[in-house]
């Protein structure tokens, strides 16, 4: 078992947000969804306030090891939500983590009182990847507007709050650290670095313009700046990107994550997060040879 | 609908047949769920899937069952892309990861309809098993076939009896398969349309069964990342602004749900 945030987790693998539909994942597989649900907890995809549609195709392109999408968080809004997903997420073996957005504190802190009041919700995850309405930049590139948010947002969230940091930062360490300042209970990063892929004729080939980054191709990036934010800060750290196997599960974990999340890798294989979760289990002592940071050592002891 | 198990299943290469321009993997399958017509499965080659050129391919790739026969699933393939091209090289005695069967398949034809089949090149291959199943129950059915040139046009043997167009006029009619379709339509206006192929071809299937009033199932193409609504890559837009997701709603849709047909074929290939 393991604990994060007060909450009980049968192991320490989840799934990243948008990476993994368990709705969807119901019609496909039926029963044995719930009763092989590879992950320990569930992270909902984006909740905004409004309903979106997402982005116009194409929304993929397969990058060097990974992959660069342009999804555009498309979501039923939070009163659909609520009403539709929340009953069916409800069923599920695993503790739910809903993930949220918005593009003022206003916004977030409506969505946040309209998730925490519900029992169903065990904690909130905040994606910070969002433009500031009156600078353009994003929410959570910046120290200063971060904390700022999370300072406004952190009262009306009735349950733990995870801030959800974005790679896309010069540095992602003291956002983490203006986050917990501010009340965090948890960050989780790194969400996908942005990239783009061209067409033959060299326009932009995404819908979307520019896309996140994930897969394979961004573990070293991962394990940086987990191992930077967990030198800095003290509260639990969810560590994603670019997991596919127990061994990057295990160097996430010795870098200072208390869990780690599978994403992309769930694409190849549905199971790819019960798959990590056993080997975990299976080889626990390996944990202690990848002492490659000085935050690896505390996780180890 | 057949459902999948959560489970990938590792199957074995039964034999990788060549047939025109295209090959025909044949993977020993005898206790895989039968899939319903038009669904499909993700398969990786479980040994050197990436590291090929620009560490691609990473993704397992889509493809519609074309046939299941003597415990062995058979899946058509052209080599167009790093994921194909890996998976037309495979040997028997290879092995392949297989996620499915997936997605929304044919349904009968509605009003007791006669069902007419379109296909463009490899996408002939749902018709295959969806004519299989008419034949099986003797319904009575068109099938219309198109292809770019000869070498192409092969693959029309891997059905039965059909008309056949190509692009260049190798074999049978000189044009495209809806000039077929259209004949077809005039003649047996009473029909429920079954096609799949390339965008262009299905986008013009789609115009023309509207046209006349014939209600059309048109089997997608995307590419896609996960296959099981995961990912939300695969999305096509319908008439009412919304998009569904090929992999989950289709890839089976109902034409006259769309607006249009998307010529956005995506990576991955």
């Amino acid at each position: 078992m393991t604990t994060f945030c007060g909450i009980e987790l049968a192991h320490p693998v989840i799934n990243g947000s948008g990476t993994f539909d368990a709705i969807a994942a119901r019609r496909a597989f039926g029963d044995a969804l719930d009763e092989q649900f590879p992950f320990s907890a569930f992270v909902s995809k984006t909740i905004t306030l409004r309903p979106r549609a997402g982005n116009p195709p194409p929304r993929l392109w397969e990058a060097s090891a990974g992959l660069i999408n342009s999804i555009g968080l498309p979501n039923k809004g939070l009163a659909g939500y609520l009403e539709l997903d929340l009953p069916q997420l409800a069923r599920l073996p695993v503790p739910l983590i809903t993930n949220v957005m918005g593009s003022t504190a206003a916004e977030v802190i409506e969505l946040v009182e309209a998730v925490g009041a519900r029992d169903e919700v065990a904690a909130i995850e905040l994606n910070v990847s969002c433009p500031n309405v009156e600078t353009g930049l994003d929410i959570g590139a910046d120290a200063r507007s971060l904390g700022a948010f999370v300072r406004a947002i952190r009262p009306h969230a009735l349950k733990p709050l995870i801030v959800k940091l974005t790679p896309n930062t010069a540095d992602v360490a003291a956002v983490a650290e203006a986050a917990a300042a501010e009340g965090a209970d948890a960050v989780s990063l790194i969400n996908t670095l942005r990239a783009m892929a061209l067409t033959s004729t060299g326009e932009a080939w995404l819908g979307g313009g520019a896309g996140g980054l994930s897969g394979p191709a961004v573990f070293a990036v991962a394990l940086a700046q987990v191992t930077a934010v967990a030198r800095r800060v003290d509260i639990p750290i969810v560590g994603m990107g670019g997991v596919r196997a127990t061994k990057h599960a295990q160097e996430l974990l010795s870098a200072g994550a208390s869990l780690v999340a599978v994403g992309t890798e769930s694409f190849r294989d549905p199971l790819a997060g019960a798959r990590i979760a056993k080997g975990l289990r299976e080889t626990p002592a390996n944990r202690a040879e990848h002492t490659a940071s000085g935050a690896a050592t505390r996780q180890v002891a | 609908m057949s459902q999948a198990s959560l489970e990938r299943r590792r199957l074995s290469v039964a034999g990788n047949d060549e047939v025109g321009s295209y090959r025909v993997l044949r993977l020993s399958d005898p206790d895989g769920p039968p899939p319903t017509p038009g669904q499909f499965s993700m398969l990786t080659a479980v040994d050197r899937w990436g590291g090929g050129d620009d560490e691609r391919p990473f993704l397992p790739r889509a493809f519609s069952v074309m046939r299941v026969r003597d415990g062995e699933a058979h899946y058509l393939l052209e080599d167009v892309g790093p994921g194909t091209n890996r998976l037309c090289e495979l040997r028997t005695g290879d092995e392949v990861w297989v996620l499915g069967p997936l997605g929304q398949g044919f349904r009968d034809p509605r009003d007791d309809r006669r069902a007419v089949l379109a296909g463009g090149g490899v996408g002939i291959a749902p018709l295959a098993i969806w004519q299989d199943a008419l034949l099986e129950r003797g319904a009575s059915h068109a099938l219309l076939l198109g292809f770019r040139d000869g070498e192409h046009a092969i693959g029309a043997n891997l059905l039965r009896c059909a008309q056949v167009a190509t692009d260049d006029g190798a074999l049978g009619h000189h044009g495209y398969v809806t000039e077929l379709l259209a004949s077809e339509l005039d003649e047996n206006p009473h029909a429920e349309v079954y096609a799949c192929g390339p965008p262009l071809m299905l986008e013009a299937v789609r115009a023309l069964c509207e046209e006349r009033g014939v209600p059309a199932q048109l089997a997608l193409e995307s590419g896609m990342a996960c296959g099981f609504g995961a990912c939300f890559g695969c999305v096509a837009p319908l008439r009412d602004g919304s998009y569904l997701r090929v992999c989950v709603d289709g890839p089976v849709v109902d034409g006259a749900l769309l607006a249009e047909v998307e010529s956005h074929a995506g990576s991955p290939a």
